[in-house]
C-alpha cells in the first residue's frame, strides 16, 4: 500500500512538471532543456524561504514566478539573440546551476524540522488521525488538478489560442499582426513556472533541497508526456492535460517497479533505458507543417 | 497607395554567389487597384511581395504605404493592414486547431489576445454564414481540425481568415497554384468577390495567364527584377492571353532559352 501511495505522490508531483513540458514540447514544439535548471530553481527558492520562516504556502506562487523569470530568459536568448532552441535551454540550464547555489546558499539544505505544505499546524488541526498517511497524497492531488484545470481554462482563452497557433504555424501568428517571438516567450514562461512549482512541491515532500535534483528532470517530463499522449491518442474525450498527468503516474510506477530489482546507483540508467523503450514503442512521427 | 522607390536587393551579398535581383526598382500601386503580376521563375515576383510585407528588407530604397515610410517597420506590424494568402494552403491555417478556433483566431486580429474566452459564442453564426459562402460544406464541420481538410478547403479558409478583419491591402502569392483547376476557379472567383466587396488594393502573383487577363484592372509582367510590361484599365482590357504569351516567348529567346 505504501508503495502505491509513494508512486501516486511522486507521479502527481512530476505531473505538474510534465504539464510544463507538455506546453513546450507538444504545443510550442520547443525542446526546452531549461527544465533541468528550473525544477531545482523552485526547490532552491522554497528552501531559502522556508529556512527564513516564510509560510510554506506562499512558496508556491514565489517559486512559480521564479520559474517564469527563468522561462523568459530562455525565451529572450532564443528570440532576441537568435540562439537555437536546444542551445538556449542548455545555456539557461547551466547558468541556473550557479543561480540555484546562490539562492539556496549550499548544495544541500535539509528541511526536516520545518513546516511544509504537507505538515503544518493548520493541517494537523483539521485532518483526522485516520487520514494522516494520505495527507501528502491529497495535497499533491489537489495541486496537480488545480494546475491542470487552470491550464485547460487558459488554453481556451484568446491568449491560449495564440500560444497553440504559434507552435502549429508561426506564419499565422505573424499574419494576425502579433510578434510570434513574444508568444513563444510567454509559452516558455508559463511552462517553466509550472516546472519550478513542481520543484517547490518536490522539495517539501522530500524535505530537502539538493543541487543535483534537477538532473534528468526533462527526461521524466518528456517520458510522461509521451506515455500519456500516446496511450490516450485514440480516446478523444480524455483531455491531453489529463493524459499527461496519468502518463506521469504510469512512468513513476514503471521506474519504481524497475528500481526494486536493481541497486539505487542504477536509477539514472533505468530512467534512460525506460525512456528509450517508451520512445520506441510509441514512435510518434511528428508531422510538422512548413 | 503603395510605393516602392529605388529598391536595391541583393542575395548572398559579399559572397561569390552574390546576385543582384533589384537594381533601382520602382513601382506605384494606386488605391483600389487589382494588379495581376506574371513573369518567369526568378523574375522577382515573390521577392517583391516579400519586400512589401516585410519578410525581407531591401539593401537600399524605401517602401511607402499611403505616404508613410514603412521600410523599417516589422512584418507583424505591417500585417495589421495587409492580408496575405500563400501558394501553400498549409501556410494560412493552424492544422491542429478546429475550423471554429481558426475563425475565432482570425476574427480577433488587431485586438488584444488576452484572457477572454477564445471563441465568442455570439460570433459563431457569423462564421457559419461566411463559411457557407464557400459552398464546401465547411459550415457543418466547425469542430473538425483544419489539418484533415483538403488543400482547396484549407486555401478557401486561409482566404476567408486573411480578409475577415478590415484590411487595406491583399497580397496573393500564387494562391491558386497548388489547387486542381476546378477548385482554383472557385477560389479565384471567391477572391474576386471579396476584393470587390471590401474594395481591397490587391497584388496577385500568378502563373495562370487566364486569371491574369480575366481578373484585375492592371497587368504587370516582370523579368529579371524589372517591369517589362505595365498595362492599365483599357489597355489591359485589350490584352489577350496570346499577347502575353508572345511577350513571354520573346523574353525567353533573349535569354537564349
Amino acid at each position: 500500500m505504501d508503495f502505491i501511495i509513494t508512486i501516486l505522490e511522486q507521479g502527481l508531483i512530476y505531473a505538474i512538471l510534465a504539464l510544463g513540458v507538455y506546453i513546450t514540447y507538444k504545443i510550442l514544439d520547443f525542446p526546452d532543456l531549461t527544465v533541468d535548471g528550473s525544477f531545482p530553481l523552485g526547490a532552491a527558492v522554497t528552501a531559502a524561504l522556508i529556512t527564513r520562516g516564510m509560510n510554506p504556502y506562499l512558496t508556491l506562487p514565489v517559486s512559480f514566478l521564479a520559474g517564469v523569470l527563468a522561462g523568459i530568459c530562455t525565451g529572450l536568448i532564443h528570440v532576441k539573440c537568435k540562439v537555437r532552441d536546444l542551445l538556449s535551454g542548455i545555456i539557461m540550464m547551466t547558468a541556473l546551476w550557479t543561480v540555484n547555489l546562490y539562492i539556496a546558499g549550499t548544495a544541500n539544505v535539509p528541511l526536516f524540522s520545518r513546516d511544509s505544505i504537507f505538515k503544518n499546524d493548520f493541517l494537523i488541526g483539521i485532518v483526522p488521525e485516520s487520514m494522516k498517511s494520505y495527507v501528502t497524497l491529497i495535497v499533491v492531488l489537489i495541486l496537480a488538478v488545480v494546475c491542470k484545470i487552470i491550464l485547460d481554462l487558459y488554453m481556451n482563452t484568446k491568449s491560449g489560442y495564440l500560444l497553440r497557433a504559434v507552435g502549429d504555424n508561426e506564419t499565422v501568428v505573424t499574419a494576425l499582426a502579433k510578434d510570434q517571438g513574444n508568444v513563444k516567450i510567454l509559452g516558455l514562461a508559463i511552462a517553466n513556472g509550472l516546472v519550478s512549482l513542481a520543484g517547490c512541491v518536490f522539495a517539501q515532500e522530500e524535505r530537502v533541497f539538493e543541487i543535483s535534483m534537477g538532473t534528468g528532470a526533462i527526461v521524466i517530463g518528456l517520458a510522461s508526456v509521451i506515455i500519456g499522449t500516446s496511450i490516450f491518442k485514440k480516446i478523444s474525450f480524455v483531455k491531453t492535460t489529463t493524459a499527461v498527468i496519468i502518463g506521469s503516474i504510469i512512468y513513476k510506477a514503471c521506474v519504481a517497479v524497475a528500481i526494486r530489482n536493481f541497486e539505487p546507483q542504477a536509477m539514472k540508467l533505468i530512467t534512460a533505458v525506460l525512456f528509450l523503450i517508451i520512445l520506441v514503442i510509441s514512435m510518434e512521427r511528428k508531422t510538422k507543417v512548413k | 497607395m503603395l510605393e516602392l522607390k529605388g529598391i536595391h536587393k541583393y542575395y548572398n551579398p559579399g559572397t561569390v554567389n552574390e546576385m543582384c535581383l533589384f537594381d533601382d526598382f520602382g513601382l506605384q500601386i494606386g488605391k483600389g487597384e487589382f494588379v495581376s503580376v506574371v513573369g518567369s521563375n526568378g523574375s522577382g515576383k515573390t521577392s517583391m511581395l516579400n519586400l512589401i510585407c516585410g519578410s525581407i528588407s531591401p539593401e537600399k530604397g524605401s517602401i511607402l504605404m499611403d505616404g508613410k515610410d514603412i521600410t523599417k517597420e516589422k512584418e507583424h506590424k505591417r500585417n495589421l493592414r495587409i492580408g496575405r494568402v500563400y501558394q501553400n494552403p498549409a501556410m494560412g491555417t493552424c492544422p491542429s486547431m478546429t475550423i471554429l478556433e481558426n475563425m475565432a483566431l482570425a476574427d480577433n486580429k488587431g485586438k488584444m489576445y488576452g484572457l477572454l474566452r477564445g471563441t465568442n459564442k455570439n460570433r459563431i453564426s457569423y462564421y457559419r454564414e461566411q463559411l457557407s459562402r464557400l459552398n464546401l460544406g465547411l459550415e457543418d464541420k466547425m469542430s473538425v481540425k483544419v489539418g484533415v481538410l483538403s488543400g482547396g478547403q484549407r486555401q478557401a479558409m486561409a482566404l476567408l481568415m486573411s480578409t475577415m478583419t478590415p484590411i487595406d491591402y491583399l497580397i496573393l502569392d500564387e494562391h491558386t497554384a497548388a489547387l486542381d483547376p476546378k477548385t482554383a476557379d472557385l477560389i479565384m472567383e471567391l477572391t474576386d468577390q471579396i476584393i470587390k466587396e471590401k474594395n481591397l488594393t490587391t497584388i496577385m502573383v500568378t502563373h495562370n495567364l487566364r486569371y491574369a487577363v480575366e481578373y484585375g484592372n492592371r497587368l504587370l509582367m516582370m523579368h529579371q527584377g524589372k517591369i517589362v510590361l505595365d498595362k492599365k484599365k483599357d489597355e489591359k482590357e485589350a490584352t489577350s492571353i496570346d499577347d502575353i504569351l508572345t511577350m513571354f516567348n520573346e523574353i525567353s529567346i533573349e535569354c537564349g532559352n
